[in-house]
């Protein structure tokens, strides 16, 4: 808190004294200013407890010949539940932090004009790639969007600028824009995780506030079995298992961004 | 001698508050999007950038092109130009403006701006555009206003501004070097990915501002006491017709490249822009009147009986500034997000509110342009006096 709010101070000292123009904004949504001064930062949410899950490299698998429809459903209301992902009636607001698409999609440079038919209509559930070798991260100028030392994307909420330039990165289309204030549209908000305010970018975290205190992803806990999270670097764990015994694919390999999204086929 | 501005006739104060009720009723839709949020433009969760980003870009490429003056007159001694050398870097100052202004007009959270300097950011590009933006408005404010006030003076300018002068030749290129690296380095935008795009947004950029500077040099001449010269408006034509003629060979390597490869990642653009895709083609017509504009501005200017014919000059340096701003501005940045990653169209257009907003930016630009020129014109005619 005290290192928040002394940040807090230094900026305003800089606004006031560098920019006549800004300073007038910083008056014109002082709200805003002081609630975010006043909320928790990354570092707080996703400070770990004594029983966190830990890893070197977090990956997911997503086992297609599982998934349905229903399952696809139940893993997008838990994750957008948990994480008060607003619900906008504007397609062109839309916030999405999970959702599912098709095969073409979801795959688009593996389109095949003789599709194995199981896959024609295939829900394929979507969401952030925390890749290795993220090009959100290069792209944010202001470290707003950072990496763990356990491979995790993750964004500081309250020092992102919404320059919107980690969205231009992101080969997945994984990011969402708050083009408004998404207070107004969470339906039962989940005191256990902060809200966001217009104007910021955000993603799927892969539940990194929950790994802290030894739980799983909300998605894998309600994916009857379809997505199996772990370590990427554990020879030992599941997910490497599975890997080894099934042919994997990953979106837009080609690219270099070594996502850590797995898709059995 | 900003004291010039404040002396002027009934037509330039009623320009001025022209200019003042344009910037005010934009600023209005500004408050307003400070307080909805950017969801008053067009752009969506596919199309994060738009109509504002599309302006930066563009007069990033206005400012890059004083060096189109500076190159001839301090290199190569052509001292034709000197006559209006400060124009063009006036103008460089009012698009630098502009540019940093949209790039607040599309921040989500504007008052954090200031982060970028709290956390220096180096591997992203925006940190160094930050950079080299206000680096140009520094040298071209100290260079320009310097350089008039000797001629003022009537002594010849410092001999410390030298330097400064040669150093603006490549920091201008850098600009929209810089500019454009925020672009072609993302891995899966397939029409930015391309090593052209820094080489084809100077081209045309050095068509674009030249253009727009005959354009100013004509209204100049009509509405006040000074001539910037017809030598001057010839020469800077011929710099307009190289710079289209370069602009457009880029393109055709580009469209080459996509066309012949088939690689779809790259094509799937050029189709949606020039032939719509899956039935979505609203910037079709604006694409091929872009065209249809640069290539008869071309045409024109390669003809020197129609170059020389000052009427005929003017209609094509229009030609070129608009097709270049329909092509560099809505068809560059909209183009590069449609079709979105996962290859699903979802069109944008600028609404309303988002259009007020730009064009209440243009008029600030237009305003510290007057009153740039309105010094100027102000010393050149103090001197004839």
């Amino acid at each position: 808190m005290e290192n928040n709010r002394r940040n807090f101070l230094k900026f305003a000292g800089v606004t006031v004294l560098g920019l006549g123009s800004l300073s007038l904004l910083d008056g014109l949504t002082s709200d805003d200013v002081i609630a975010s001064a006043g909320q928790t930062s990354a570092e707080e949410i996703y400070k770990k407890g004594a029983n966190a899950l830990t890893a070197k490299r977090w990956g997911m698998v997503v086992d297609t010949r599982i998934i349905t429809a229903a399952i696809c459903r139940k893993m997008e209301n838990a994750c957008h539940q948990t994480h008060n992902v607003p619900d906008h009636a504007n397609k062109r607001h839309e916030i999405k932090w999970i959702w599912d698409t098709e095969y073409k999609h979801a795959f688009p440079e593996k389109t095949d004009l003789f599709l194995a038919e199981r896959f024609e209509h295939l829900p394929i559930p979507v969401f952030c790639n925390h890749c290795a070798n993220p090009p959100c991260v290069q792209a944010c100028p202001t470290q707003a969007t950072f990496q763990r030392a356990d491979g995790l994307v993750l964004m500081d909420f309250h020092r992102c600028i919404g320059c919107r330039f980690c969205m231009a990165a992101c080969p997945y289309g994984s990011r969402s824009f708050n083009f408004r204030d998404p207070r107004e549209a969470i339906k039962n908000e989940n005191p256990e995780f902060p809200t966001r305010m217009k104007g910021v970018v955000e993603k799927c975290n892969f539940c990194a506030e929950r790994l802290a205190v030894g739980k799983e992803p909300a998605c894998v806990e309600a994916s009857d079995g379809a997505l199996i999270f772990g370590d990427l670097e554990d020879p030992q764990s599941e997910i490497r298992k599975l890997l080894k015994e099934n042919y994997a694919i990953r979106r837009k390999q080609n690219l270099g961004t070594n996502p850590s999204v797995y898709y059995i086929v | 001698m900003l004291d010039k501005a404040l002396k002027g006739s009934k037509s330039y104060w009623i320009w001025i508050f022209v200019l003042l009720g344009v910037i005010g009723t934009g600023f209005t839709f500004y408050l307003k999007q400070l307080d909805f949020g950017l969801g008053i433009t067009g752009m969506s969760r596919d199309v994060t950038w738009g109509f504002y980003i599309a302006q930066f870009t563009f007069l990033v490429g206005v400012a890059a092109s004083a060096v189109m003056l500076v190159i001839p007159y301090y290199l190569h001694n052509y001292k034709a130009f000197g006559r209006i050398m400060i124009m063009g870097e006036f103008l460089a100052i009012s698009s630098m403006i502009m540019c940093i202004l949209f790039i607040i007009a599309d921040l989500g959270q504007p008052m954090r701006l200031l982060n970028v300097l709290l956390y220096p950011t180096p591997h992203s590009m925006l940190f160094w555009d930050m950079i080299v933006l206000s680096g140009y408005l520094l040298i071209n404010l100290v260079v320009s206003w310097n350089v008039l006030d000797a001629e003022r003076n009537s002594v010849p300018p410092a001999k410390w501004l030298k330097p400064i002068i040669y150093l603006s030749v490549p920091w201008a290129i850098s600009i929209h070097t810089v500019t454009a690296y925020l672009y072609c380095g993302l891995p899966g935008r397939g029409f930015w990915l391309t090593a052209i795009l820094a080489p084809r947004f100077l081209a045309s950029a050095f068509a674009g501002g030249p253009a727009f500077l005959i354009l100013l040099c004509l209204i100049v001449r009509r509405v006040t006491n000074f001539d910037p010269g017809r030598e001057q408006i010839q020469s800077l034509s011929k710099v307009v017709v190289y710079g289209s003629i370069a602009n457009m060979f880029f393109f055709l390597c580009e469209v080459f490249v996509a066309m012949y490869s088939q690689i779809p990642e790259h094509l799937d653009h050029l189709q949606y822009l020039f032939f719509g895709l899956h039935g979505h083609g609203v910037l079709v017509p604006w694409m091929w009147t872009a065209m249809a504009l640069i290539v008869s501005g071309i045409i024109l200017l390669l003809i020197p009986a129609a170059r020389k014919n000052e009427a005929v000059l003017a209609v094509a340096c229009a030609f070129t500034f608009i097709g270049i701003w329909i092509d560099k501005g809505m068809g560059m940045v909209a183009g590069g997000f449609v079709p979105n990653p996962l290859h699903e169209v979802n069109e944008y257009f600028p609404t309303f509110p988002e259009v007020m907003i730009a064009v209440a930016v243009y008029g600030t630009g237009f305003l510290i342009l007057t009153i740039l020129y309105k010094v100027f014109v102000g010393v050149k005619e103090e001197l004839a006096a």
